[in-house]
């Protein structure tokens, strides 16, 4: 093969992967891209993704865990200081997972209840999600 | 007294690394060999100082002195002496100290090793690598210094974060790192010869066991921080395609195009300008983890440092070391290309292809990790992408790739007869089928078509090394030395089969199951029986923890006995799951205790993963293929 024809396949090739590629990023994209929602959002039915997962997160209210004893299920309430939602959850919560604690839930929505897949609470005591200290701040001044 | 000596010693490697640099590069420039002779000394010093500094740090951390502030942030009394020095690099102002010691050590690495290079050349390397660790170096005394004070000495510190304090994350990082930089010998190879304007095959040849070194190393700390947050983070996943994640694994798969094109400029004097791209863009990419790592741009797991000044700096950082030698290459590389040409099918179209379908998965890849930032910058809301996009978007370019892997390996340069490769590779492929289907349908039960191409493809691999293995085992029986590129280079590739089977059987078989048990009762999850004893409470060095005992049956027959902990640490109070494992070679057992739910009972969850060791076992044989390779006798010789 002469250099020139070596190049053309290079740069062929190329395209034709990239095209690929472009094409599966921008339709994939759609389906995986998980957006997160502030729950004030949520609560006012402002823009929450239908037929689609999101993630919502905010504070644990104190003393809003409960569950029936034995029982893998779990209630609680998260609220950004303005809004409050309902979230049910099946499984093993994370470590840091606690009342009073910033938390984010990764589900739907459902009967106004939020049915969450995952619970995800951060692997630092001190750590704070910042899409929560955001959704937080809109809604209190000078508490954070 | 002794933090002082190391800031001392830290500023003093700063000047010398400058000098370093412009000795190198200046003295190459107007030829001056008496000027030269200075920069190998430069090295040994500068590497001296570095070592001091490094020392006064873990001398800081093993007496405790809380005086320090980096000491008293991330350690305490009570730590176990071998973690007060591996906390050294538990954070970023250590952690950068780390990756200067180890630069240093690179450095001298090609001062002594390389002594085949011309004078001139070795200069302009070295130049350019006192030049990256100046930059380091002026990161960490302007905005990182681990030896900054700290008035009033508290009595104690902070401790090390619960995580860290473990095995696999004192060693993950210095091996990650070793990788990281050791793109940086690449990159000043690659300036150095378009500085000189002069690439030739001897290039290539010198090049080459650097970027393996620094490959296989690289292989081994992700194969490492994998294993690492299988086990600790107590999710038991094995890569969850995080940001941080993602950052060592695109150097890593730029770093394997450029081992492979590498080959091509060297065999064949081809793809020249390319290689040199490659060189840039792997040390480009490792530093750009490390801005993405450091500048706490990124929310994840890792990003334990957070300073936008830090990130302002790396970012200028970055511009310098990209935009200089990119614009070097725009002008140097163009006339650097040979016109010799090749068969369209043949051992340099399978490496072209090769190189395509690397590059394609890293651009998919970067493009995954950075647009959410991109979003985030532009307004569009505030998104994360989930692994499945991830999964597909490595899985189109990768799969091809993995297909063509043993026709790649067996074909001949210039022009291979497809007859001569059908031959070689007709019982391998056979041999895979059979077996993939057997494998499948006979040990697991199931055949999905994803799942069947996937075993199909790593049996595939692993058979079709076997061939070189064997005609290497014939030359060793008759008493020839062995080709240890070939063996190498097969061995790599067994390893990569092993992998590719790790995973593909682990994705399609894995059980995972959350439930709730009590004690004295069992329950059944995969074919395996967990039995609950009891709860005890008991005691470690500098946590207290919540055991769990439960035993294990498969068919009634008592396995092992697995003590899964729920740990606080008493320091920072955080609580931790440390999962027990049952671990076998063709699968392992994997138990979390979750939390107390009342009546007696807790909630635990149980997995069952199948052949995942293969996945770190893959890892290791990848880079044992690396380092056989390495010692391949033509690199040792004088040319």
């Amino acid at each position: 093969m002469k250099p020139r024809k070596q190049r053309m396949l290079a740069i062929g090739l190329s395209a034709a992967g990239l095209i690929v590629a472009s094409f599966l990023t921008f339709r994939a994209f759609e389906e995986n891209m998980m957006f997160f929602v502030g729950i004030s959002d949520v609560v006012e039915r402002q823009k929450i993704p239908t037929n689609k997962d999101f993630r919502v997160g905010g504070l644990v209210v104190n003393g809003s865990v409960h569950r029936e004893p034995g029982s893998l299920t779990l209630n609680f309430i998260l609220t950004d200081n303005k809004n409050e939602l309902k979230v049910l959850y099946t499984g093993v919560l994370p470590d840091l997972f606690r009342e009073g604690q910033g938390v984010v839930a990764l589900g739907r929505l459902e009967n106004n209840a939020f049915i969450a897949k995952s619970i995800l609470a951060k692997h630092d005591e001190n750590y704070m999600p910042p899409e929560i200290i955001e959704s937080l701040s809109e809604h209190t001044s000078d508490q954070l | 007294m002794i933090p002082e000596i190391g800031q001392f010693a830290l500023i003093i490697a700063l000047a010398l690394s400058f000098f370093q640099g412009w000795f190198g590069l200046i003295s190459a420039h107007n030829n001056n060999l008496k000027t030269m002779s200075l920069v190998k000394p430069i090295v040994n010093t500068q590497l001296l100082f570095v070592i001091v500094a490094f020392a006064a740090l873990s001398y800081s951390f093993l007496t405790n002195d809380f005086s320090v502030l980096y000491v008293a942030n991330h350690s305490h009394r009570a730590l176990p002496a071998f973690y007060k020095f591996s906390a050294v690099w538990s954070a970023h102002e250590g952690s950068l100290l780390l990756w200067v010691l180890i630069l240093s050590c690179w450095t001298i690495g090609v001062a002594y090793l390389s002594k085949n290079l011309p004078e001139i050349f070795a200069a302009r390397v070295l130049g350019v690598l006192g030049l990256l660790n100046f930059g380091f170096l002026l990161f960490t005394l302007l905005t990182s210094n681990p030896f900054e004070r700290l008035w009033p000495i508290p009595f104690d510190g902070n401790d090390l974060n619960p995580l860290l304090q473990d095995i696999g994350l004192a060693i993950h990082p210095p091996i990650l790192y070793i990788g990281y930089v050791g793109f940086s010998v690449a990159y000043a190879f690659a300036v150095a010869a378009m500085l000189s304007g002069k690439l030739d095959q001897k290039w290539a040849r010198w090049t080459r066991p650097w970027t393996t070194a620094a490959w296989l190393f690289l292989t081994v700390g992700i194969g490492l921080g994998s294993w690492w947050a299988y086990y600790e983070l107590g999710w038991g996943g094995w890569w969850f395609w995080d940001p941080v994640e993602n950052a060592s694994f695109m150097p890593w798969l730029i770093g394997t195009a450029l081992v492979h094109s590498l080959a091509v400029t060297e065999k064949r004097g081809l793809f020249k300008s390319w290689t040199l791209l490659l060189s840039v863009t792997a040390f480009s990419l490792s530093l750009l983890g490390t801005f993405l790592v450091r500048s706490g741009i990124l929310i994840s797991v890792h990003a334990f440092a957070t300073d936008p000044e830090r990130g302002l700096f790396i970012l200028i950082f970055l511009t310098i070391v990209i935009g200089g030698a990119l614009s070097l290459y725009a002008y140097k590389a163009p006339k650097m290309d040979e016109n010799v040409g090749f068969n369209a099918f043949s051992r340099e179209t399978f490496l072209l292809l090769n190189n395509v379908l690397l590059v394609v998965a890293t651009t998919l890849i970067l493009i995954g990790t950075l647009s959410p930032l991109v979003m985030e910058v532009l307004n569009l809301g505030k998104i994360s992408i989930g692994p499945p996009w991830f999964e597909i978007a490595v899985m189109v370019p990768m799969l091809p790739l993995l297909v063509l892997v043993p026709m790649g390996m067996h074909s001949l340069w210039i022009n291979q007869e497809s007859e001569g490769l059908y031959k070689k590779l007709r019982f391998p492929l056979l041999a895979a089928v059979i077996s993939g289907f057997v494998i499948t349908s006979f040990l697991y039960g199931r055949v999905g078509l994803l799942l069947t191409i996937g075993l199909i493809t790593a049996l595939w691999i692993m058979f079709a090394s076997f061939v070189s293995f064997k005609s290497q085992w014939l030359l060793f029986r008759s008493k020839q030395s062995l080709n240890r590129s070939i063996t190498g280079m097969s061995l790599a590739h067994f390893g990569l089969g092993v992998f590719v089977f790790g995973v593909t059987i682990v994705s399609a078989f894995n059980i995972e199951a959350d439930r709730s048990i009590s004690v004295g009762n069992s329950i059944s999850v995969a074919g395996y029986e967990y039995k609950l004893n009891a709860i005890n409470e008991v005691d470690g060095p500098n946590y207290r923890a919540i055991e769990a005992e439960i035993d294990v049956y498969q068919n009634n027959e008592f396995l092992a006995q697995l003590r899964p902990q729920k740990r606080t640490y008493i320091v920072q109070q955080s609580p931790m799951t440390e999962a027990a494992i049952l671990a076998k070679w063709n699968k392992d057992l994997f138990i979390a205790l979750g939390d107390s739910l009342g009546n007696e009972a807790w909630s635990i969850r149980v997995q069952y993963k199948p052949m995942i060791r293969w996945i770190w076992i893959g890892c290791i044989v990848m880079a044992l293929g690396g380092m056989i390779a390495i010692s391949d006798r033509r690199y040792r010789k004088k040319i």
